[in-house]
């Protein structure tokens, strides 16, 4: 079983299994592949795609800003790697943990989230009943977080605020200006 | 698909216990063979991760959801890693057969 503290978060696993190269020569090229572990490409996710710095992008994986910035330098060396051998790469394993969604039945009024992220919520795991909207922040307070479609994602540290984007919890979004994790404005116990 | 149900007591007419790791039974239910097991939660009194200590006990009897009236947040890297769902049912009445019965459907 994995241990609590060497698990990494990742929002979302690839879209892809991998790549691999083209070109004649490719066919002379050894067939085995780089490996890149999921928090590598996570880190480079945050980094280069989502724009973050490496003090944000750290926050979001929940590591240390030293061992996010070794993970960011090992996933560098393994696509340069590749690039120059004409390897393939493969984005598979590592010490990680994709972060489920939650969701509130209108049932039973139990929340639960999705582990089993490829297949699509269709009925309340304890009721059964298809009646189920997303659901932010369980367990931050008792009422009015059901999720809805425009509002405000607020940094509760300094107030910084930004448009909300759908399908994207506001707690998976830091602070461009200090870092903090976002909440939804408004909610109970954020003073803005 | 077998489901763990945190609870305070080993009856049937026992509720939900008020955490997660350190409930005093963990009845453990088959709602497809109807089969169910009460495990007296040996993490109850550990000074520190009884957390991991008590997924580990239901990962070993093959549980893939939980049901619990409050899991803590540290739990949930955990249980993602291991695919198992975490249902909340916060200041619930329910009794531990009402729950089954629920599970039933
Ligand atoms: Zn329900
Ligand atoms: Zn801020």
């Amino acid at each position: 079983m994995p241990r609590i503290k060497t698990l990494r978060k990742v929002l979302n696993p690839p879209v892809i299994k991998g790549f691999k190269p083209y070109g004649p020569e490719t066919g002379n090229l050894s067939p085995e592949p780089v490996n890149l572990l999921f928090e590598e490409y996570e880190a480079l996710r945050l980094c280069d795609y989502d724009m973050l710095n490496h003090q944000q992008a750290s926050i979001m994986m929940v590591v240390s800003r030293p061992t996010f910035t070794r993970i960011y330098a090992s996933a560098l060396q393994k696509i340069a790697r590749a690039f120059v051998e004409g390897k393939q790469i493969s984005i598979d394993g590592g010490k990680v943990y994709f972060d489920s969604d939650w969701y509130k039945c209108a049932g039973c009024g139990c929340n639960f989230n999705n582990p089993e992220r490829e297949k699509a919520i269709e009925k309340c795991p304890l009721c059964g009943n298809p009646q189920i909207v997303s659901y932010d922040f369980p367990g931050d307070d008792d009422e009015g977080n059901a999720r809805h479609w425009e509002y405000v994602c607020v940094c509760p540290q300094c107030g910084f605020e930004q448009e909300h984007q759908l399908g994207i919890p506001c707690s998976h979004q830091v602070c461009p200006k200090c870092t903090h994790k976002m909440k939804r404005k408004g909610t109970p116990g954020c003073k803005f | 698909m077998k489901v763990a149900i945190a609870s305070n007591g080993n009856t049937l007419e026992s509720g939900l216990d008020s955490t997660f790791a350190r409930c005093n039974f963990f009845v453990v239910y088959d709602p497809e063979t109807r089969a169910m097991e009460f495990i007296p939660n040996p993490n109850k009194d550990l000074e520190e991760g009884v957390g991991p200590a008590s997924v580990q006990l239901l990962e070993s009897r093959s549980v893939q959801k939980i049901v619990a009236s409050e899991f803590g947040l540290k739990i949930k890297p955990l249980l993602d890693s291991l695919k198992i769902q975490m249902i909340v049912l916060k200041e619930s009445k329910k009794t531990i057969k009402e729950i089954m019965v629920m599970l039933n459907q």
